[in-house]
């Protein structure tokens, strides 16, 4: 009954380990409604948790049952989940939707997770991008389409209904425990696929601290887009080895070729469309958003590392 | 043990070691910066360039206490020799100077990313790339960077335009002037000797997406390089005109003819 008193706020993509290390430090403070296509989440008892597809009319219900002041946005349906049109269905068609619903239920605070993947790499891609950036990705790939168009929207829904106070976060690799994405697959698996001749810069940031940057964005309510990044830079060849995986070397030219293989192979970890992620470094600028909420992380990239290569060690991963 | 270490184990001694080690160079946990440039790397490529600077090339360099001690700089030179040895000696010959050492960023063509192993390793060496934005944030973060306004029209020069200064970018003046970034000049003399080219292969060139490709000798001729370095050069901003901009590129150009006429009268042969 306590809970009648907290501002509810609506967490999705629930079952993530992103979303669950941002409810656990919301929830001493906040009534969590907690919502997730992929399962139906029950951390404790008390949180409300429901399974449900954004894009479905039982969504509302959610709203109707609840008086949601803000939404925490971070599910989304991983690049390796599914085809790209369901990916476009559930990420952006569904983003629209929950978007609608916050306009129609005049909920105050909106925190939507988007991706540095969205700035595309390419060889010409100076470091440091900035929020001003060109998005470039779906250039490159119809697979990441759904990425930029979420971002797209997100922004349209910023500028349209300033109320909502959207703050959309493009982080760079979220790694660490629990984390299911393209690089975390990669890092946790024993070999890696390596580009001949190619080992570009990349950046990471550990899934605690990238909670506690969802938590300053959600409390601090200044709306905007920001890069979320630390100030460290590793190669990823490098990174690779840090974390236990041994390099397997994929022939970088012809330029076709690395990504006929990762189809062949069926990589969720290199998947063809990501290739030139593993090729051209694309290296954003985060100092906005650190200056902006005073953030700074607390985990080093060994601390990201040590972790895939403990549990390659003891057996775990 | 990596492929890095093994080098830096063989090539890199202490005295070199100790030359990159004091000169400051904020980079992260891993000894990268954001543009990829790596501590390890550099040393093992100063160790490498050693014997290419010291015994082949026998480079001499004039003007060395003419670089400020720290703060942004941009080093423009006179692009030759068909390979980028040049950008690599003026790299050299500013972190190992006596007076004031300091590690450079050389400015590279935009196909240089493409090509595997080298576009890597001329990463982690220091260089990156010609993009303006890339330029302006280097200089922000209080980096030396050279570059070379004439691109790959003086780079890929045939032998009958050898010392004659091809149309320079107009692109490092507005970042001076933006920046607020003084100007070291720099005449390159003896790289244009290096790997004299009567003509290119354009079709072949054209095949390959290369800028160009030489009819020349298989490998550089060891003619002897002086570089001079000419007295800092301040240009105020704003921008007024694309115009005043040009005749301001022109008086840098003109610093440079100057130090490379200096040059080209103080030696007495190509090798000598």
């Amino acid at each position: 009954m306590i809970h009648k008193h907290k501002p509810e706020i609506l967490v999705t993509g629930a079952g993530g380990s992103l979303a669950q290390y941002v409810i656990n430090e919301l929830k001493r403070d906040y009534h969590i409604v907690l919502v997730d296509f992929r399962r139906r989440v029950q951390l404790e008892e008390g949180m409300s948790s429901y399974r449900v597809e954004y894009n479905k009319r039982g969504f509302e219900d959610i709203f109707r049952k609840h008086k949601i002041e803000a939404v925490i946005h971070l599910g989304r349906m991983g690049l390796y989940e599914s085809t790209h049109r369901n990916r476009y269905n559930h990420n952006v068609l569904g983003t629209q939707r929950l978007l609608d619903l916050c306009h129609k239920y005049e909920v105050k605070k909106v925190v939507v997770l988007s991706t540095y993947f969205v700035y595309g790499a390419s060889p010409y891609n100076p470091a440091l991008l900035t929020e001003e950036a060109p998005l470039k990705a779906s250039e490159l790939t119809m697979d990441l389409v759904d990425s930029v168009e979420l971002e797209n929207l997100a922004n349209i829904y910023l500028w349209k209904y300033p109320e909502l106070n959207i703050t959309i976060l493009r982080p760079c690799n979220i790694a660490g425990p629990g984390v299911l994405n393209s690089l975390s697959l990669l890092l946790s698996s024993s070999m890696a696929p390596v580009l001949m001749g190619f080992s570009p810069m990349m950046q990471f940031i550990h899934v605690e601290d990238m909670a506690h940057g969802v938590v300053l964005a959600f409390k601090q309510n200044k709306p905007g887009v920001y890069n979320v990044a630390a100030d460290d830079w590793v190669s990823y060849q490098e990174a690779v080895t840090q974390c236990g995986c041994r390099r397997m070397p994929i022939p970088s030219i012809p330029e076709g070729l690395p990504r006929l293989i990762s189809k062949r192979m069926n990589w969720k970890g290199w998947p063809p469309y990501l290739v030139n992620y593993y090729k051209y470094p694309v290296i954003i600028d985060g100092s906005l958003f650190s200056k902006t909420f005073g953030f700074k992380p607390h985990r080093s990239l060994d601390d990201i590392f040590s972790y895939y290569r403990e549990k390659k060690e003891m057996g775990i991963l | 043990m990596s492929v890095r270490d093994f080098l830096k184990n063989l090539l890199v001694s202490k005295e070199t070691e100790a030359i990159v080690d004091k000169i400051p160079k904020p980079v992260g946990s891993f000894g990268y910066d954001p543009w990829g440039y790596n501590t390890d790397a550099v040393k093992i490529a100063l160790s490498v360039m050693r014997p290419i600077y010291e015994d082949y090339f026998r480079v001499e360099a004039f003007g060395l206490e003419n670089i400020p001690a720290n703060g942004r700089l941009l080093v423009i030179a006179n692009h030759s020799g068909q390979l980028p040895f040049d950008g690599s000696l003026v790299g050299y010959a500013m972190a190992t100077s006596p007076h004031t050492p300091r590690v450079v960023r050389v400015m590279v063509e935009r196909w240089f990313p493409t090509i595997p192993f080298v576009g890597n390793i001329f990463n982690e060496m220091g260089a990156v790339l010609g993009d303006p934005i890339n330029c302006g944030k280097m200089l922000r973060n209080e980096e030396a960077i050279v570059v070379f306004p004439e691109g790959v029209r003086g780079s890929g020069k045939t032998w009958d335009k050898r010392y004659k200064l091809q149309r320079f970018g107009l692109g490092f003046m507005h970042l001076a002037m933006t920046e607020n970034t003084p100007i070291i000049p720099v005449g390159i003399v003896g790289c244009e000797e290096t790997m004299p080219t009567p003509f290119h292969l354009k079709r072949l060139a054209r095949l390959f997406g290369m800028p160009y490709l030489p009819v020349t000798t298989p490998i550089p001729l060891p003619a002897k390089v002086r570089l001079y370095f000419g007295e800092p050069m301040t240009f105020e901003g704003p921008v007024s005109s694309e115009d005043d901009v040009a005749v301001k590129v022109e008086r840098v150009k003109d610093e440079i003819n100057k130090l490379i006429q200096r040059g080209l009268q103080e030696r007495s042969g190509w090798f000598e």
